[in-house]
């Protein structure tokens, strides 16, 4: 609710700052009732389900929740957040969302790459492996950690007995979780990989060749560069879907063996119920900053890059 | 870190980076020959596990581990997938499944085709503000506000309800710039002397600037529906009852309680991607359109 004065109150600056169109008046009025309606919908939406659990998050961080449920919460202050943020749990998930992200994010590209590189020529009945290629698109999490739990599971998984895929040990159950990820976005990575291999002009290739570059040199010094736009969008993505990790740890492992699986989302959620919602909601503001420095990293490279091309 | 990992070594010791350089001719020349070899080797990676899955539905799950675990079923049940429904309630889930998708998907595209219009061919104050605040929310997924936001709904009565499942999800700044970014190659002019001829913006919305972005419109739908069909997380936690688990979460309950049911689980985890194997063959094209239109805009 708070957002739409706001955005007046602000808009008086801004609103010589539009598209410079020397409509009437009376249709500018129109118009401003006509935006009011048309982003009153997702506005109220984005207002309770965005913006408001993020005060939210920061209100439970910093008060003390009561014993009982009759009673008031106090007030403690961001003591108890920075207590949170600088606890061993957070570290801990942190350091198991990095491992996540660091299994899952290059393999994941170079499979991708890989795929797709494979699949970009022309062949007969090509189009039947591109298919395949894109097939685990279909797959929810859910859906691709039961996949996985027919190959990993300790007691049932075809892989049982293989030691570095082994649930068993702590030192090797995240690679295993990560592989589940890194199968189940396959699909996305060949997709976005193709298009950007389909938007480069032959005639580059074909050019180069007559420079007397060989195979691996064209891909390296003329493919990637021109693809590179397609493989950081794809790197946030696997960054991202790295942090937001939670379906294949619950159903494969649990968090364990011991800690080893919990993720900082995991710790967050925690399904068993081990945590405060004090605790949670500090972790969670820690799952906000990494996102907000992803989206940032991101929004800088992407300027960067297109400084470059003009 | 440790070191029997073995991660990107093995795989990618595959074949030579060739570049595309797709040559003239249609005949399969001996060079191909290793191209198929490849593409082959490529498909079972990502074929095996879905092997695995179908055969272990297939089979008796005690009979199977005690034959050595073998690439073929072992004493079939053909039936494991009516049991899934008929044991497993895999029916009510996927009719709450497709209920909340719907939902969702039809009112997503409701308040992302107002607000993507209002940005692109509307003047008002407090535009970029408001822009603002649309792209604020890609900080704010689902799994960060998940905390607070399970207090709302409980605060409002929501937990195991439509409307929990489904309210959070009614706006998605995805769509608002997907479609903007549709509406944006409509020409202005299109609206001067749609105005011109008497068109308010609503007219002006539904005779001239929908039915142009058609092909993006499409695509958001399809990835909408992707999205909702698939989404764990929060489906997982706004319910404690199982009568209000959705497909994806009831998948962690079927048949884990008895290592003698177990193929029932693997068998709704196939009928829980059916739809969507259906979606991805029969609209094709709008996925991929979707899928990359993050990649391919900058």
């Amino acid at each position: 609710m708070t957002d739409l004065p706001t955005a007046e109150v602000a808009g008086e600056d801004l609103a010589g700052a539009g598209s410079g169109s020397r409509r009437p008046r009376r249709q500018r009025g129109r118009d401003t009732l006509m935006a009011l309606a048309f982003l009153a919908p997702a506005i109220i939406v984005f207002a309770v389900f965005s913006y408001y659990p993020l005060y939210r998050l920061f209100w439970y961080a910093t008060h003390r929740q009561p014993r009982f449920r009759n009673k008031e919460a106090t007030w403690v202050g961001f003591g108890q957040l920075w207590d949170t943020l600088t606890s061993s749990d957070f570290t801990s998930g942190l350091v198991h969302s990095f491992q996540f992200m660091l299994y899952t994010v290059p393999l994941g590209l170079v499979l991708g790459v890989l795929l797709a590189v494979a699949a970009h020529r022309r062949l007969a009945g090509v189009k039947i492996f591109q298919t395949i290629f894109s097939s685990t698109v279909a797959t929810s999490v859910a859906v691709a950690s039961v996949v996985f739990f027919t190959l990993v599971n300790p007691e049932v998984g075809y892989f049982k007995d293989v030691s570095w895929l082994s649930l068993n040990n702590p030192r090797s159950a995240m690679f295993a979780v990560a592989l589940t990820t890194v199968w189940q976005n396959l699909g996305l990575t060949f997709i976005i990989v193709l298009a950007a291999l389909q938007a480069v002009p032959d005639e580059l290739n074909e050019a180069a060749t007559l420079d007397g570059f060989s195979a691996p040199q064209r891909f390296f010094k003329v493919t990637v560069p021109l693809i590179s736009p397609a493989l950081l969008f794809l790197a946030v993505v696997l960054v991202v879907s790295a942090l937001q990790a939670y379906a294949q740890i619950e159903f494969l492992t649990g968090g364990g063996p011991g800690d080893s699986t919990e993720t900082l989302l995991y710790k967050i959620a925690d399904p068993k119920g081990v945590r405060g919602l004090d605790v949670r909601s500090g972790l969670s503001i820690g799952l906000f900053v990494l996102t907000a420095i992803v989206a940032f990293v991101q929004y800088s490279l992407l300027s960067k890059r297109v400084h470059y091309g003009e | 870190m440790p070191s029997g990992t073995v991660p990107s070594g093995t795989v990618s010791s595959g074949p030579e980076h060739g570049g595309p350089a797709p040559t003239t001719r249609r005949r399969i020349r001996p060079a191909d020959i290793g191209w198929y070899v490849v593409l082959s080797l490529l498909s079972l990676i990502v074929l095996f596990p879905i092997y695995m899955l179908v055969l272990r539905a297939l089979s008796n799950p005690l009979a199977y581990v005690a034959q050595g675990q073998p690439l073929r079923p072992v004493d079939t049940e053909w039936d494991v997938f009516i049991k899934a429904f008929t044991e497993a309630n895999l029916g009510r889930a996927m009719t709450l499944s497709l209920l909340v998708t719907v939902i969702i998907v039809g009112i997503q595209l409701l308040t992302s085709v107002l607000a993507a219009y209002a940005f692109a061919f509307l003047d008002f104050p407090g535009k970029s503000v408001a822009f603002i605040v649309v792209i604020g929310t890609l900080l704010l997924p689902i799994e960060v506000t998940l905390i607070g936001n399970l207090e709302t709904i409980r605060g409002f009565g929501w937990l195991n309800s439509l409307e929990g499942l489904t309210v959070p999800f009614l706006a998605t700044a995805f769509g608002i710039f997907l479609i903007r970014q549709g509406f944006a190659a409509v020409p202005r002019d299109l609206l001067d002397a749609s105005q011109l001829d008497g068109y308010g913006h609503t007219r002006f919305l539904f005779k001239v600037a929908i039915p142009v972005t058609k092909p993006i419109i499409g695509s958001f739908v399809v990835i909408a529906f992707l999205g909702a069909w698939n989404q764990y997380v929060w489906p997982r936690f706004a319910t404690d009852q199982s009568s209000w688990q959705t497909v994806q979460v009831a998948l962690r309950s079927i048949g884990s309680d008895r290592v003698d049911r177990l193929n029932i689980g693997f068998a709704a985890a196939i009928l829980a991607a059916l739809p969507l194997l259906a979606l991805l063959i029969f609209f094709q094209r709008q996925m991929i359109r979707g899928l990359t239109a993050g990649a391919v805009k900058g």
